[in-house]
């Protein structure tokens, strides 16, 4: 092969060629087999170790961009929750996120609806929508959760549903489950609660941020991490679900096994390259 | 195959293969559906903010507050004592301090007192840099610091080696950014073991960032796939 013709290659073959290993896949899928890593594990464990009927807060901090990473985590974890009974109160910090996590919420809740589970909007879970202030938002949270959104998602007042007489301020939850896509997200829920209140924390996080929070994992400060799609996916086998994630996995390992390829060919060029110069 | 007759699922793929043209190469439909969203984007953050924070946390508790009844219900307010008898989390009539501040970030629309919304700026910069100051000390340098001072022999091999492994990088990786000495010697050779451990991380976080960004595009092929086409 002459590995020169490929320096001069137009890079829109490349986009054609991963386009089509994604493509295929998803309208064929190929079963390859999918592992369970230690942190997704952990996860898993430290969800299901929060004792039957406790509340939690779970803070969906992205917006549609992150859909295929996040949304998956999203579902996976409330189903987890609301099959233990646990009562649950979500927040969104990111301006874009709050419809399309209601939305994902709801889904969820109306699928177990259609399965027999007797859930209740207001008792059972409770979306209190987005709030503007980032940081300053978690720390307010920290003096009263009504405080920071004295209304939810759907405009009814915070202190009418019956779930938040229950919540007073961090010390209501058993366990923070963040699900982020950025700023503010993991890294912030961490620095301002996690470390100032002593809430035990888990994380379900994109790819790209995913290498900035294991040590926090390392150190204890998260109970368990969610990497990316890949993490997403690891989670729906440990639950025994096949949903979005694990339907795009085969597709993800084509496309990172070509890119591979294309890195080393990459390389190799540059080697004969430097060779011939020398 | 059974195609979408949802108007929006149809703007929301004719949207996405808009903005695909644009790996083809620049052209009016990738210009369109950019221009697009950053106006739609801008306008729906407005009135976002507008209704989930401007309205239920400074309007109606200012309302309430001045008023005695529920700006919603109109049903009359218990509350001890006048407009100004707040506490925590019941802060009256001290809102229009923050909605006076907020009002002033306005002023910077006129040239001649435009000076005036850096009192707000600056209320802005040191509430945030002290959450961060604080937040970063207690999260991340005494709780990282406290998690980076393990036992090299744990009782078990691999989780040992792991704990070697880990130390050397990071005191390698550490002595790679002290610039008070030539990295020659020892130093050097420290320095040059330092840099294998920050590649092995610049490598993990590239192989990452390469599957998030391949995660956008197999769930806008899921999209165009199951949700427009209907194929599943």
């Amino acid at each position: 092969m002459n590995l020169a013709a490929l320096e001069k290659l137009d890079r829109r073959w490349l986009f054609l060629i991963v386009g089509l290993l994604v493509l295929g896949p998803l309208l064929k899928p190929l079963g390859l087999p999918l592992g369970t890593s230690k942190p997704v594990k952990m996860f898993h464990d430290a969800v299901a170790g929060i004792p039957d009927g406790a509340i939690v807060l779970m803070s969906c901090d992205y917006d549609p961009g992150a859909k295929p990473e996040v949304v998956p985590m999203t579902r996976t974890a409330f189903r987890q929750l609301m099959e233990k009974r646990c009562r649950v109160v979500i927040t969104c910090l990111w301006p874009g996120g709050s419809s399309l996590v209601d939305q994902t919420i709801e889904s969820v809740a109306n699928e177990m609806r259609a399965e027999g589970h007797d859930l209740v909007y207001g008792r059972d879970y409770v979306d209190l929508g987005y709030k503007a202030g980032y940081e300053a938002v978690m720390v307010l949270m920290g003096k009263g959760i009504a405080n920071a959104f004295p209304q939810d998602q759907r405009a009814n007042s915070t202190a009418s549903l019956p779930l938040m007489r229950n919540v007073r301020d961090y010390s209501s939850f058993a366990m923070l489950v963040n699900i982020s896509s950025g700023y503010p997200g993991t890294k912030e829920w961490v620095q301002q609660v996690n470390s100032r209140f002593h809430l035990p924390m888990v994380s379900g996080c994109t790819a790209v941020s995913a290498p900035e929070y294991y040590p926090y994992l390392q150190s204890g400060q998260l109970k368990g991490l969610l990497g990316g799609m890949a993490g997403a996916a690891e989670y729906e086998k440990l639950r025994g679900e096949k949903g979005a994630a694990t339907k795009g996995m085969d597709a993800q390992s084509l496309a990172h096994a070509f890119i591979a390829l294309c890195i080393i060919a990459g390389n190799v060029l540059q080697w004969r390259k430097r060779g011939a110069r020398s | 195959m059974n195609i979408s007759h949802d108007l929006g699922v149809w703007i929301a793929a004719l949207m996405t293969l808009f903005i695909l043209s644009f790996l083809y190469k620049d052209n009016p439909l990738y210009k369109l559906a950019e221009h697009l969203f950053v106006g739609i984007s801008a306008g729906y953050y407005i009135v976002l903010n507008f209704w989930t924070v401007v309205m239920p946390n400074l309007v109606d508790p200012l309302v309430r507050s001045f008023t005695g009844r529920d700006p919603v219900t109109h049903a009359v307010v218990q509350q001890v004592g006048g407009p100004f008898q707040g506490t925590i989390g019941d802060y009256r009539g001290w809102l229009l301090i923050p909605a006076l501040l907020g009002a002033l970030l306005f002023t910077r629309m006129i040239s001649k007192i435009e000076w005036v919304s850096r009192w707000s700026l600056a209320m802005i910069i040191g509430v945030y840099a002290g959450l961060k100051t604080t937040g970063f000390a207690q999260g991340d340098l005494v709780a990282q610091a406290q998690g980076s001072l393990r036992p090299l022999w744990t009782g078990e091999l691999w989780s040992s080696v792991n704990a070697i492994v880990f130390t050397i990088g990071l005191v390698t990786s550490l002595l790679y950014f002290f610039y008070s000495r030539e990295h020659k010697g020892a130093l050097g050779v420290a320095a040059r073991t330092g840099i294998v451990f920050l590649m092995v991380s610049f490598g993990a976080g590239y192989g990452y960032t390469v599957m998030s960004r391949l995660s956008l595009l197999i769930g806008r092929f899921q999209f165009l796939i199951e949700d427009w086409l209907g194929i599943r």
